[in-house]
């Protein structure tokens, strides 16, 4: 690692000044940032410690939204009889991500901060038409995500919790990577106000959705709507794991199984 | 300039400067404390040699900044034992036969104490092998990892029952 300053903030205003400053960054559960900064693949002058910011801790359920703060770590999620109680499809993505020691320390926020295209919460986020709330406005899912680890964050800009809207149903099914758990295809799937939205992670360069499922899907709400059909495989990522053609399959397979969940 | 930070390690208030806040939780145990039952294997979040309990959570000690953990409760494999008596998780990985080089098994005896705190498993093979999958164990000794585990969980499921009747009999 490159030498870095470190600083905890008492409050978000703290926070938020202290990332105004050049070459500072946002310093979550660490499970991503300090391998990156061991391997030097980046460095950066100073970190600000988020992990105990008590304005970004938190869930709380409150007419039809579900809110999890962004320093809620993995563990907790997958924990919470809050969330079990509203989304139950997020709390079992939450207790598939990695491993116990990764959940414990792991943090929405930098997860969705982060865009790991392999990552699981942001087919949630992308699906459940959720909003990413920072210390300066409310993102749509639908902007967040820009492509390969880029997000619509401006530098310095702090999520600090995610508006979830509860769906009447949802589910989500991954083929994961059997030594990381990463997503090697993650498909989650969601029936809400708005209709049914499908959202796909570790398939492309960004979680992106598939139309073409959501209206088979609008239409009737079953496994079989969604017989014979998946996504073209040109654009798909291709690696030791699996080449595109592979994953167009498993993204088919894993849509049927995250609606099979979601009406299970 | 120096970082003044408090832990509590294996039951011990201590104060400790640090001269760098690069320092990860694994290096200040290992290099400055000489604590060096905690093993660093990838140094990078992957095998989980490296494991301890910080307020009684398995984490990786390899990603956690020690400045991080200002003020936290720290448990590591030389803390399982009460005095000469072995934890019944120790007890258990040697009855089974769950190491072969041990390189692994600080690591592995602390994750398997959390995740029988957790208490989410039961007595699933297959729940217990998931829930030890952030320990990698390079001499492949899973057969008797996952064996120890349940019988630790067994056991210490029986000295609990144990003790509250005891409790209810006084
Ligand atoms: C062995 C291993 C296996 C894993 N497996 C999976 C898996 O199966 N699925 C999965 O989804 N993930 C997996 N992960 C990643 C894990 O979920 C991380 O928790 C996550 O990528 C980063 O979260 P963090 O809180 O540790 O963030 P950090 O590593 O601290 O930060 C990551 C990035 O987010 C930024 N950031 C952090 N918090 C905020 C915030 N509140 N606002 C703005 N920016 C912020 C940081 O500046 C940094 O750029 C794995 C990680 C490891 C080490
Ligand atoms: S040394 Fe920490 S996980 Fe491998
Ligand atoms: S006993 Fe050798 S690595 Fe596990």
């Amino acid at each position: 690692m490159q030498p870095f300053t470190f600083r905890r903030p008492a409050d978000l205003s703290e926070a938020s000044a202290l990332l105004a400053a050049e070459g500072a960054v946002a310093l979550g559960g660490g499970m991503s940032l300090l391998p990156v900064l061991k391997q030097r693949l980046a460095a950066h002058a100073m970190l600000v410690d988020l992990s105990r910011l008590p304005p970004l801790q938190g869930i709380s359920a409150t007419d039809g939204v579900l809110y999890v703060g962004a320093g809620t770590t993995h563990a907790d999620v997958a924990a919470s009889p809050v969330v079990a109680g509203t989304i139950p499809a997020l709390a079992a993505l939450a207790g598939g991500i990695g491993d116990p020691q990764v959940r414990n320390r792991g943090t929405l926020g930098g997860v969705l901060a982060n865009a790991d295209p392999a990552a699981d919460y942001p087919a949630a986020v992308l699906a459940l038409g959720a909003e990413v709330v920072t210390d300066r406005r409310a993102i749509p899912a639908d902007a967040f995500f820009r492509g390969l680890f880029l997000t619509a964050l401006e530098p310095g800009e702090i999520i600090t919790g995610v508006r979830f809207p509860v769906p009447a149903a949802a589910g989500y099914a991954k083929f994961r990577s059997p030594a990381s758990r990463y997503a090697i295809v993650g498909v989650f799937v969601a029936r809400g106000a708005g209709g049914v939205r499908v959202a796909v992670t570790g398939a492309a360069s960004s979680v992106f959705r598939v139309p073409q499922m959501e209206r088979a899907l609008d239409a009737a709400f079953t496994r079989d709507a969604l017989a014979g059909l998946t996504v073209p495989p040109e654009g798909l990522n291709g690696d030791i794991h699996a080449e595109p053609s592979f994953r167009a399959h498993l993204v088919g397979v894993m849509a049927r199984r995250a609606v099979a969940a979601a009406l299970a | 300039m120096g970082l003044s930070i408090t832990l509590t390690i294996n039951g011990v208030p201590r104060s400790l400067m640090l001269d760098d806040p690069r320092v990860t939780l694994l290096d200040l145990l290992r290099e400055r404390l000489d604590l060096t039952g905690t093993k660093k294997g990838c140094d990078r979040g992957q095998c989980g040699a490296c494991t301890v309990l910080a307020d009684g959570r398995r984490i990786n000690a390899c990603l956690a900044l020690a400045v991080s953990l200002d003020g936290a409760d720290i448990l590591t494999i030389e803390g399982a034992a009460d005095g000469d008596t072995l934890h019944p998780v120790q007890v258990a990985f040697i009855a089974h036969d769950g190491l072969q080089c041990g390189f692994c098994t600080p690591g592995q005896i602390m994750s398997a104490i959390d995740l029988i705190r957790e208490g989410q498993a039961g007595d699933d093979p297959e729940r217990v092998r998931e829930a030890m999958s952030g320990n990698l164990c390079r001499c492949g000794a899973y057969a008797g990892i996952t064996a120890a585990v349940l019988d630790a969980q067994r056991r210490m499921r029986a000295d609990d029952d144990a003790a509250q009747q005891e409790k209810q009999a006084a």
